[in-house]
């Protein structure tokens, strides 16, 4: 019992930071806009969380530092990809590049110190509930926070006028310019939005998943985000399953080593990558009609003026 | 609409004269670093009226009409809006003028839903639900059905078409811009679109409407303004005008009329499709269901239909880009090639011309030269022990330009830089260099200027004399009527009976092309509809 309860929290833990990144990054793409620089967005906003939390002492400052720097690290992305319609393939990848040298260079100071990590919900009689109370009313504040955000993210999208213009900017940013709108405007909120996201997912790292900040922390969490928004096929609900199975594949990883089971660590470390290989095939197969990935994606768009 | 014709007639003269023009542009320019795209362009819009706006590709007719629709910003001159300088510094400001627009490339969103697109292209003040509701309303008025729970990319060009101009007319529009809407459509769906105009016309509204087809504006249009090279020619009546005189006008000379060689004869077959039936390669493409044709030597035959019919299957399946399993499915000079490659298929005399131009056609971004070898190589010499023999590619380069009078800036530039029509003369002009057995061409004169287009046909005409078998798909009825000795229509993957050019009127082939059969009992049903 108490077992499946501390791999219910782990897995939870352990999807959290996964769910939050992909979460912006599903609406990046949606508005047609491929950023690869996730993991170097995620890194920079846990080196910058982990600085803010260590010097006021504050959890929740150190969250908003994460997520401001992550928002500053997408603008970089906006300015190169967007205002200046370089590949967003390439500034992407250099963007996780600049953010893993960046991140040394910002945590450098601050490696080997602790905080004390974000405090856990605690309501008397509920929390103490066997089996579903800590993990439904025990849990830390970003848990809950990336449940609202797929929440909000899915009625923004489907729910919303300001959603609606944004698929279409996704779909086919030609059409979308000709109906007269600020196509690179709607992309750079988007690719801000996902840089906030990331941001937020890499504070959590050293903010509530472990006390203290080592180098290279995110270990590739934002590729796996990326890897999580085809497999979610660019829907928010497929996205929460999708997080949580890949949570559990890392942790099922760990539980694997533990009890000794001989499959080799590296082979459950690329279960996540070949779900999402998988998954690719099956709704291609499967898919009645209809392309699954927002049409315009990673495509450069100059208005005529 | 008779009756239409004589009410609108009866109307005193002096009302619409003396009324103020609803738009009025003054000495409108749009400058492109060098290039003058709209020269001090004046044109009026009278409310009532259906306007014309004639001129050849790169007359700057679009680049007009953008700039009134405010998606670009004019360099020098002033658009009047019921007598009132404005300035639009985007399409929502046009729209809540009162001007809507029907792009020729369709501004729609293909993933999403037909409310959807709807929503995207009004102003978003009322909730997604009275909009639905005035959606079809609005469909239910004007005899233009849609279901608006329906993904764009489910629905036939017609039905797209549709949907853009539902979009326009919810904003009550007082102007309504229309770019080539017929361009895509059946006679008859034409003939539906123009009972709405003449309703639209007949409410007040203005309409401007370009086109490249001549007996429509002739037909419906009141007022004509032609523009050449970015000025304006001349506005007239086109009722008072002839095809001729107004392509006179846009052209700024005589065509060249198309002449078929008489007494051509007939050889033995040399591309023969037996039972071709071919599963699609993509997940909206269409199937191949049990076509067959022969084509003899000295013949043309065209493929009529609106496009997304399997015109493109029926091309990769010719050219073999896409196999047969079956090789016995096509054979091209006696020989099965179903299951040859399309160098092979080469080898054996057939050359290809596909729709698309850049990418397709050509690499963009490659020299002439080297475009040129890339068909050529297996059949034409250009190759010698794996060596490529550049002086050869430039020969052939050079035969093009002079035989079908290709204009281009260098020797040998980049494919990209030619104009439409020029790049189409030299990749269809490379092909027939090569004195193929069989020509397989697909839309020849899509989006090519009139003179550009006169010289392509003749070229077809002109090999099919020279005894070998031209297949010609084509969404133009004119086109196919002039050059092609047989008619055949694709219809949802399958292919009808051939019939002679000169037993295929427009109205049987608008039916075949709407997937009515010629059976007389539903033929008249169709009609009647």
């Amino acid at each position: 019992m108490e077992l499946i309860e501390a791999i219910i929290l782990a897995v939870l833990a352990a999807s959290t930071p996964l769910l939050i990144a992909a979460t912006g990054e599903l609406v990046t793409e949606r508005s047609g806009v491929l950023n690869l620089g996730v993991e170097g967005m995620m890194i920079v906003g846990a080196a910058c969380g982990f600085a803010g939390a260590w010097l006021t002492g504050s959890v929740f400052v150190g969250t908003l530092c994460g997520i401001v720097a992550g928002t500053m690290m997408s603008l970089i992305f906006a300015l190169m990809a967007l205002g200046l319609a370089v590949n967003q393939v390439a500034t992407g990848l250099a963007l996780t590049i600049l953010g893993v040298g960046l991140s040394g260079l910002i945590g450098a100071g601050f490696v080997g110190e602790r905080i004390t990590p974000a405090v856990h919900l605690a309501i008397p009689g509920l929390t103490d509930i066997p089996l579903v109370g800590r993990v439904l009313f025990g849990e830390d504040g970003f848990v809950y926070v990336s449940i609202a955000l797929v929440i909000g993210v899915w009625w923004f999208l489907y729910r919303t006028r300001a959603g609606l213009i944004l698929r279409a900017c996704g779909d086919n940013h030609v059409s979308a310019h000709a109906l007269g709108y600020p196509v690179l405007r709607i992309r750079t909120f988007a690719v801000m939005f996902g840089g906030a996201c990331a941001g937020l997912a890499g504070a959590y790292l050293p903010l509530a998943y472990t006390p203290f900040f080592i180098p290279g922390m995110t270990a590739g969490r934002g590729w796996i985000a990326l890897a999580l928004v085809v497999f979610s096929s660019w829907r928010p609900g497929r996205l929460v399953i999708g997080a949580y199975l890949f949570g559990a594949v890392t942790i099922l990883q760990l539980h694997a080593q533990g009890w000794g089971i001989g499959i080799p660590s590296q082979f459950m470390s690329a279960l996540p990558y070949l779900a999402t290989v998988i998954v690719l095939v099956l709704l291609s197969r499967a898919r009645s009609g209809g392309s699954t990935a927002p049409a315009a994606l990673g495509t450069v768009f100059v208005p005529d003026r | 609409m008779q009756a239409h014709q004589r009410m609108l007639d009866s109307t005193p003269d002096g009302l619409t004269s003396s009324e103020p023009p609803l738009l009025r542009t003054i000495g409108l320019s749009k400058r492109y670093g060098d290039f003058l795209a709209n020269d001090a362009i004046d044109i009026d819009i009278r409310p009532g009226e259906i306007h014309a706006l004639l001129g050849e590709n790169g007359a700057g007719k679009s680049t007009l009409v953008k700039a009134i629709y405010g998606l670009i910003q004019p360099s020098a001159g002033e658009i009047r809006w019921q007598g009132q300088p404005v300035v639009l510094s985007g399409p929502s400001e046009a729209r809540s003028l009162g001007i809507g627009m029907v792009f020729q490339h369709f501004s729609l969103f293909d993933n999403l839903t037909v409310a959807e697109n709807v929503a995207l292209g009004l102003d978003g003040k009322e909730s997604f639900k009275d909009m639905s509701a005035r959606l079809e309303q609005v469909s239910k008025t004007y005899g233009l059905p849609l279901d608006p729970r329906r993904e764009v990319w489910q629905l036939s060009v017609g039905e797209r078409q549709r949907i853009e101009i539902v979009r326009a007319l919810m904003q009550d529009p007082k102007f309504l811009i229309l770019d080539e809407p017929t361009a895509v459509l059946t006679p008859q769906e034409a003939d539906q679109l123009f009972i709405v105009l003449e309703r639209l016309k007949a409410e007040g509204r203005a309409v401007l409407y370009i086109s490249h087809k001549l007996e429509e504006v002739k037909r419906l249009c009141d007022t004509a303004t032609i523009l050449r090279g970015g000025r304006k020619v001349e506005t007239c009546n086109p009722r008072r005008e002839t095809a001729a005189s107004l392509a006179r006008m846009m052209v700024g000379g005589d065509i060249k009329e198309v002449k078929a060689a008489s007494g051509r004869k007939t050889t033995v077959p040399r591309l023969v499709v037996n039972d071709l039936s071919l599963a699609p390669a993509e997940a909206h493409g269409v199937r191949l269901e049990h076509i067959s044709f022969e084509l003899k030597g000295g013949e043309i035959l065209g493929i009529a239909g609106v496009a997304g019919n399997g015109q493109d299957e029926l091309f990769a399946a010719l050219s073999g880009e896409r196999l047969s399993k079956d090789p016995g499915t096509i054979v091209i000079e006696g020989i099965a090639a179903g299951h040859l490659s399309i160098t092979r298929r080469r080898k054996l005399g057939a050359a290809f011309v596909p729709e698309e131009r850049l990418g397709h056609g050509t690499a963009p971004r490659m020299k002439l030269s080297e475009n040129a070898l890339l068909t050529g190589h297996a059949a034409s010499g250009m190759v010698h022990h794996g060596f490529i023999d550049t002086a050869a590619t430039l020969k052939t380069v050079d035969r093009a330009t002079e035989t079908f009078d290709v204009r281009k800036a260098k020797r040998d530039p980049e494919a990209a830089s030619l104009s439409g029509g020029n790049l189409q003369k030299f990749i269809v002009g490379r092909e027939i260099l090569r004195n193929p057995a069989v020509l397989v061409v697909s839309q020849p004169t899509w989006g090519v200027d009139a003179g550009a287009a006169a010289v392509i046909r003749q070229a077809l005409l002109d090999l099919a004399t020279a005894g070998a078998a031209v297949l010609v798909t084509s969404q133009d009825l004119d086109e196919l009527t002039e050059i092609a000795d047989r008619i055949a229509v694709m219809f949802h993957g399958k292919l009808s009976a051939p019939l002679a050019t000169r037993e295929a009127s427009r109205e049987k082939l608008g039916l075949l092309m709407g997937g009515s059969s010629l059976e007389p009992k539903e033929a008249s049903h169709a009609v009647g509809a």
